[in-house]
């Protein structure tokens, strides 16, 4: 056993992060950490590497004991991590950056000759023929990341901790990283590999383990697990459980509202071709990485599309920024709510009126007494829990949070509503009035599109559900084939063409 | 009592009291602080001094104010003083009649703002550093237009602006006035006020929402350069010539103490005009005050300091909230003269339990 963490414990004021976790990494192994976001993979890594102080329980690296007390002394101990952002510093040449801390001297001075020596040698290893005297910003990110590991194994030589270190890199350059990594497990390193891209776990890893929730799912081999039973762990159902629909939500027989042909963005999502339908619900369900809030913001234009159109009743729309989309009619609740949503320090007033001031434009102000007007419909009408419209929106709960900015964007009369996760991160009772709101919306003639983590919110509201994988479409559920298992099989499968599974 | 007040007079109170108090400091230091005398169809006096002195601060506080809202800073303004005043002299200088001059150096004042707009905005550089670029730049700039002298003019039309008066009142004050009467009625009955602070303190929610945050940015630092080329006519008329070298210098830390003083946060968003004009006349007062009290000219930058560091404590949270727990007893605090933490606290607690309270 190379490194094992033992019941280890560690919780935050109102929330137990991770509940007697055991780890085990064998040497010359890949292991993946997996789980859904909050599942407490960054919380294990730092307990394991000392920038959190565990609880209790006990890590062993090499069968003695250890406490690292900080990520250095974690490093100095033979752990090293590599992080999504390359933390290294992009200003430094290449060899400074290997060399930091602990650069080559002669006579007291740093001899950068022997320092580019040194850093030609190591790299030499990971098969990298670079100028090492250049400045690492010079360089792609995948090649900044081979640098931020060969630092790490240089230092550390032991365990290698892989945060999400192909997030953003290309097919090529994850093969590159890919059989580095393989070599390095060849040598003996334990390396753990957290990524949310369920091929490249399959295709690199040996073993892995699952968390949900700050509790161990399971730890197994990777050739006993099949796609299906991880994103079942991941999930945290059964396979039995099986959720169908108890509404009867036909397929919409209204006409096609709106058309999206072709539509994408290379390095965002791959194109794909979308008909939503007046009075329609549509769902999107996917792992976290799949592509669900690309795809909003690429719909919405807050990132640009660069393949593809879109119609309404035939006609081309112009979605070229969020302001364009809003003047078609287009409105968008974001995931983030507190970064994207809320501008917390105006009153739940302005927060409503916002959209709707901003398509009027600057010179046509409406008045205080519109504004109250409006803002207290929609309080009365979404039950918003606020005192009243005066008060700061970022004073309120999360669930009042959400419903101000569904307010917002009800206040500009859309015709198509994007909500990401609308029902994350709320009460249980915000949570119900929300999907009720949304489905009485739906039958007032909105076609909206609905992204969600909560597979039986979807099956219960959606009329039709997209399913995202790797950032691409890769089934379309309708009608009675639209269960959670379904969903899930749709999630795991592994074959990209089989495009209806009823 | 403070419930009574009108909410925005409320909001200034702190600053309506604190220039009371320095005024209050200028009568002991100079008992015919508040004399005003009526001489040739003009009033003269300490009062009327400091209004008059204070018209190039009160301007470029008006910028200020919309950029600092919008989370940016503008450090350019005293150096587009200089280029403006230039570029109003060398105008009439070559023989422009005196609205020409002007309006060709508001134009000037305005392109400022607008390539300090781009860089933030479009190039998306840092506010202090986007503006540092003209700020050094500018200097630089005015010299070439008034070719390295100071760049005197006989201008009547021109020199009316800066000394003259009209309704017995100095003209500069008469300027700020409307100028800051006019940009209030801009962005509190437009929509723009609102939309500033909206882009000052979420600008993704605020783009995302559909606002043009980009154009409202460029906008107010163009309103910047308006205003700061206004205030660059207004010097180069009192001394009948523009000083490329000293028009308008370090102006822009008085304008940016201004706001400050006046209850903006140089964090962005909630902002108040009234306030930053009150907190330019609170610091032409004390340089005024200094002025008159007779104390050695080497002692006046430490003067002012060690005042403004005084108001500055007196209004940081910490020591409002000390006060208020002072001034009032526990049971009889009420919800809005509180300060933001205390309350903010309470009012959550109060909220949920009303949540908790609702079937």
């Amino acid at each position: 056993m190379l490194l094992q963490g033992k019941n280890i414990t560690k919780s935050f004021p109102g929330a137990l992060a991770l509940d007697a976790v055991d780890f085990n990494l064998l040497p010359g192994e890949v292991h993946a950490l997996l789980g859904e976001n909050g599942a407490g993979k960054s919380t294990l890594v730092k307990c394991l590497t000392g920038a959190y102080r565990r609880d209790s329980g006990a890590i062993f690296l090499d069968n003695q004991p250890i406490n690292p007390r900080s990520t250095l002394e974690a490093q100095d101990l033979g752990i090293g991590t590599v992080y999504q952002e390359v933390n290294l510093l992009p200003n430094l040449t290449v060899a400074e950056n290997l060399f930091l801390g602990r650069q080559p001297r002669r006579l007291g001075l740093v001899s950068t000759r022997r320092m580019n020596a040194g850093a030609r040698e190591i790299l030499s290893g990971y098969g990298l023929k670079i100028d090492v005297s250049r400045e690492l910003s010079s360089y792609s990110i995948a090649i900044q990341q081979i640098i931020a590991i060969a630092r790490a194994v240089d230092l550390s030589g032991k365990v290698l901790i892989l945060d999400e270190p192909t997030a953003s890199l290309d097919a090529t350059e994850v093969q590159m990283l890919f059989s580095i990594i393989r070599r390095l497990r060849d040598d003996g390193l334990g390396i753990i590999f957290i990524s949310h891209f369920l091929d490249q776990v399959f295709e690199i890893c040996d073993a892995l383990t699952v968390l949900r929730n700050g509790r161990l799912v399971g730890t197994s081999k990777l050739a006993d697990t099949s796609r299906l039973k991880l994103v079942n762990m991941m999930l945290g159902r059964s396979l039995e459980e099986e959720i169908h629909k108890e509404k009867d939500r036909t397929a919409s027989v209204d006409p096609v509202q709106l058309q999206f042909k072709n539509f994408g963005r290379s390095g965002h999502i791959k194109a794909f071709d979308l008909d939503i339908r007046k009075r329609e619900i549509v769902g999107v369900a996917g792992l976290l990485g799949s592509g669900r809030t690309e795809m909003a913001e690429l719909l919405f234009g807050a990132v640009g599309h660069d393949s593809g159109e879109a119609l309404a009743e035939g006609k081309p729309l112009r979605l070229t920024s969020p302001r364009a989309a809003v003047a078609q009619g287009f409105a968008f609740c974001p995931e983030d709510r507190k970064r994207d949503g809320i501008v917390a320090d105006l009153s739940v007033r302005e927060n409503i009126i916002l959209a709707l001031q901003g398509q009027r434009g600057w010179l046509r102000a409406l008045s205080k007494s519109e504004q109250t007007a409006i803002a207290d419909g929609y309080i009365a009408r979404l039950d918003i829990r606020t005192p009243d419209c005066e008060k700061p929106v970022g004073q309120l709960s999360g669930g009042n949070q959400q419903k101000v900015i569904l307010a917002r964007w009800l206040a500009t009369n859309p015709r198509f509503l994007i909500l990401d996760e609308p029902t994350r991160g709320i009460d249980v009772g915000a949570h119900a009035e929300i999907i009720r709101f949304i489905e009485a919306l739906c039958d007032e003639g909105m076609s909206l599109l609905v992204i969600s983590s909560e597979l039986e919110e979807l099956v219960d509201y959606s009329q039709r559900v997209i399913v995202l994988r790797d950032r691409a479409h890769v089934a379309e559920l309708t009608g009675d084939a639209i269960t959670t298992s379904n969903i899930i099989r749709a999630i795991a499968s592994d074959d990209h063409e089989d495009k209806v599974l009823a | 009592m403070m419930n009574r007040l009108h909410p925005a007079l409320r909001r200034i109170l702190p600053q309506l009291i604190t220039l009371v108090v320095v005024l209050g400091c200028n009568v002991l230091v100079f008992p015919d602080f508040f004399k005003i005398e009526m001489a040739n169809g003009r009033l003269y006096g300490s009062i009327i001094d400091i209004l008059n002195r204070g018209a190039p601060v009160a301007l470029l506080a008006i910028g200020m104010t919309l950029v600092i809202a919008t989370k940016g800073i503008d450090l350019s303004v005293g150096a587009v003083m200089a280029i403006c005043g230039a570029v109003a002299a060398a105008a009439v200088a070559g023989g422009s009649d005196v609205a020409t001059a002007v309006v060709l150096a508001l134009c000037a004042g305005i392109a400022c703002g607008l390539w300090n707009g781009f860089l933030v905005a479009v190039l998306n550089i840092q506010p202090i550093v986007a503006t540092l670029i003209l700020m050094v730049a500018g200097r630089g700039v005015a010299q070439l237009i008034t070719e390295g002298v100071i760049l005197t003019f006989t201008n009547e039309g021109l020199i009316f602006l800066g000394s003259g008066s009209l309704m017995a009142l100095p003209m500069p004050f008469l300027i700020w006035l409307g100028f800051g009467v006019l940009t209030a009625i801009l962005v509190r009955k437009t929509a723009l006020g609102l939309l500033i602070e909206a882009v000052g303190i979420n600008l993704r929610a605020s783009t995302l929402s559909g606002v043009r945050g980009n154009v409202l940015i460029v906008a107010v630092y163009a309103i910047s350069g308006l205003c700061a080329a206004t205030a660059g006519i207004i010097v180069a008329a009192d001394i009948k010539g523009a000083d490329a070298n000293n028009a308008g210098l370090w102006l822009e830390l008085d304008a940016i103490l201004a706001v400050v003083i006046g209850g903006t946060s140089l964090l962005g968003g909630r902002f108040t005009l009234a306030g930053s004009l009150i907190g330019a006349m609170i610091i032409q007062s004390i340089n005024t005050g200094i002025l008159l009290s007779g104390f050695p000219p080497e002692f006046n930058l430490i003067i002012k300091a060690f005042i403004i560091l005084v108001i500055l404590i007196i209004q940081s949270p910490i020591v409002q909230s000390v006060l208020f727990a002072m001034r009032m007893p526990p049971d009889l605090s009420n919800d809005d003269a509180e300060p933001v933490e205390g309350g903010s606290a309470r009012d959550r607690d109060a909220s949920v339990q009303k949540e908790g309270m609702a079937p």
